[in-house]
């Protein structure tokens, strides 16, 4: 599996599922879903709004707990199993350990409290030091952040910093006490595309500095390009494929990522081609699509894999590459080169010959 | 801010002189009895009448009574005599105050915090049979008139009449450096009285605004720092689930230094609102508007400190 050297990975999620009761019914956020992440290392994962990245993220730091999530499989982490830890452990793992930075930063920040003295709330809450020590520290990582003047800044509050600067200030609230993983949920999203690549180039310059394993979630295949060393796509609450973010790039074999590769401009491809969107929309977690969940959005879909719910496996010759695909791995592949070179699903499924589907 | 507090309080002496010139009109437009006839008692002479007329300056244009009573007022802060008693109004009411500000404070203090402690309570324990039965008696106790709470209270628990001798009950008031200990026991009942329909709304507009609150980014962020969730509720979900309360809480303090009358005369507590009501039955008129113009001073001044008040609990608010 991905990131697996050998040595124990920082963090191993095995077989979570998390659900949420509702008035409607049983909304299915997280299905059964396994990944690692090793020490010092980048996943990103990747998914449109509700694909259940998020709800992943909070379950690690039981911050689902609260909403009343139903929560089964393990997340270990340093050989504790976040997902048994009793609320008051899991506490001193949270903002200490783990550390979350969420997408608005503006929200975010708590409008009535100085930023300083919401840093220095985080640093005492897992270190017993002065309130002098810990404004010293606040100060220190407002600067590493590369907030100008952190010394007048720190008592400044949310409303007079920009978005970035914000954002920024929330990075430097979870990593004051070096957490060895930080969870960063759309960081970027609610951001000029500008002060986006400013935070993305702060967070990778932070992780060489501080050395923790990084979780990038979102939704943009651009911002885990530059940032993620693995990516794990998800669809419907599961992983539906899993490689280095190289792999996942040039030879993505989901038809789900194909879709988001080809929703997306590059340089390399020419103005006149047309961006694809994936047609359709997201599936409600409560009434799942049967057999594999991408189904009634995947035009290369046959009347078999309505029934048949894929699993996710290793890619026959390259094993630390996964993907949960009904279809067969020469079919996927000549697909994927015909798109790539230009070509619409539809032309790319009639040029490779995948039988229509019967309507 | 000095500017904006000293632009307020300009404003709230404009809105004053405002106030006395309408309860002017009101009290000459409306039907009431006429002073002097009142004071003449059975000496109804109508030379006599004219007199007493003459003597409290009601022969005067309606412009002139009230220029006379302006100049008096801000010049040498002296609102009149009573027309009853001849005894001086300002005096009467600073005799009557401490009464009235014993119960509006002592009220103010419990229903904060009865108010407060039953809305976090019942928010974080949404929807339990707690919540529902707390939400439930403040239903009832909203809609539950003070001066009939009064009596009931009285009914129940007054020390010489009650079915449970627990406090003492009507016109047992002591004042507060006098004998401090029955002063407070008098003002048990009626501080409970004051507070129980407010508390009830504070505690259903606290649960509300916290239960907001609890659902915002800010709140997930503060747990995912590793706060305790006693923490996270007392002082970030609180903090911002307050500041409704203290927009409310200064009109309701306002309102009720203006509206005691009902708690004062069931619990016979002689304060504000009961001088008031005997002024009123007597048309006089001095000592009605000397009280008017503190209930309106009072509503005047505190708006202006909840507003200053306002701007140090949300830093967003900046007065200029």
């Amino acid at each position: 599996m991905i990131g697996s050297s050998g040595a124990e990975p920082l963090l191993r999620v095995q077989d979570l599922h998390v659900e949420f009761a509702t008035e409607d019914g049983v909304v299915h956020a997280v299905d059964g879903i396994d990944y690692e992440v090793a020490r010092g290392r980048t996943l990103g994962i990747v998914g449109e709004s509700g694909s259940g990245k998020t709800v992943t993220s909070l379950t690690t730091l039981g911050l689902t707990r609260a909403q009343g999530a139903r929560v089964s499989g393990q997340i270990m982490f340093e050989g504790r199993d976040l997902v048994a830890l009793p609320e008051a452990e899991l506490r001193s793992v949270r903002g200490n350990d783990i550390a979350m930075v969420f997408q608005d930063p503006l929200s975010s920040l708590h409008p009535f409290f100085k930023v300083g003295t919401q840093l220095v709330e985080a640093v005492r809450a897992h270190q017993d030091v002065s309130k002098a020590a810990a404004r010293e520290r606040a100060i220190e990582f407002l600067g590493l952040v590369g907030i100008p003047d952190p010394g007048r800044r720190v008592d400044e509050y949310p409303h007079e910093f920009s978005g970035g600067m914000r954002q920024r200030a929330m990075i430097a609230m979870a990593l004051v006490n070096e957490p060895k993983l930080l969870i960063a949920d759309e960081p970027t999203t609610a951001l000029d595309v500008t002060v986006q690549a400013q935070i993305l180039a702060l967070l990778d310059r932070l992780q060489r500095e501080l050395g923790m394993a990084i979780v990038i979630i979102t939704h943009d295949l651009g911002v885990v390009a530059e940032v993620a060393d693995d990516i794990a796509v998800m669809y419907a609450g599961r992983i539906v494929e899993m490689a280095s973010t190289e792999v996942v790039f040039d030879g993505p074999e989901h038809p789900y990522t194909w879709g988001l590769l080809k929703s997306i401009p590059t340089l390399s491809s020419s103005r006149e081609q047309d961006l694809v969107p994936i047609s359709g929309t997201p599936p409600s977690l409560i009434r799942r699509p049967s057999g594999c969940h991408f189904h009634p959005r995947c035009p290369y879909s046959q009347p078999s894999h309505e029934r048949i719910d894929p699993q996710l496996k290793p890619v026959p010759d390259a094993p630390e590459h996964h993907v949960a695909c009904l279809l067969e791995i020469d079919v996927r592949r000549r697909l994927w080169a015909e798109l790539r070179a230009g070509r619409r699903p539809e032309e790319a499924r009639a040029t490779v010959g995948v039988p229509e589907e019967p309507r | 801010m000095s500017r904006y507090i000293i632009r307020r309080l300009l404003w709230g002496v404009v809105l004053l002189v405002i106030v006395l010139a309408l309860l002017f009109v009101m009290f000459r437009v409306l039907p009431t009895a006429d002073p002097a006839k009142l004071r003449a008692g059975r000496l109804q002479s109508p030379k006599i009448i004219a007199e007493i007329r003459h003597n409290l300056g009601l022969d005067k244009s309606l412009p002139a009574q009230f220029w006379v009573y302006l100049k008096n007022l801000f010049l040498h802060f002296d609102l009149g005599y009573s027309y009853y008693s001849n005894a001086p109004v300002k005096e009467l009411i600073f005799n009557r105050l401490p009464a009235t500000l014993s119960l509006v404070a002592g009220g103010a203090v419990v229903w904060v915090v009865t108010g407060l402690g039953v809305g976090i309570v019942s928010a974080r324990r949404a929807g339990s049979r707690m919540d529902r039965a707390s939400m439930g008696s403040a239903l009832v106790l909203v809609s539950a008139p003070e001066y009939w709470l009064g009596l009931i209270v009285l009914y129940l628990f007054a020390s010489d009449i009650g079915q449970v001798r627990l406090f003492p009950g009507a016109g047992s008031y002591a004042g507060l450096t006098a004998e401090p200990v029955k002063w407070f026991e008098s003002m048990i009942l009626p501080w409970l009285v004051v507070a129980a329909g407010t508390a009830a709304i504070y505690a259903r507009l606290i649960r509300g605004s916290l239960i907001e609150t609890m659902g915002e980014d800010y709140i997930r962020t503060a747990r995912a720092k590793g706060l305790s969730e006693r923490r996270v509720v007392l002082r970030h979900g609180l903090r911002s689930a307050i500041n409704p309360i203290v927009t409310i809480l200064g009109l309701d303090i306002g309102a009720l230094l203006g509206s005691s009358v009902l708690v004062e005369t069931v619990f016979n507590i002689p304060g504000i609102g009961r001088l008031n009501y005997i002024a009123i039955t007597h048309a006089d008129f001095p000592i009605v508007q000397g009280t008017v113009l503190l209930a309106a001073l009072f509503i005047i001044v505190i708006n202006i400190v909840v507003d200053i008040a306002y701007a140090y609990l949300d830093p967003r608010v900046r007065y200029s």
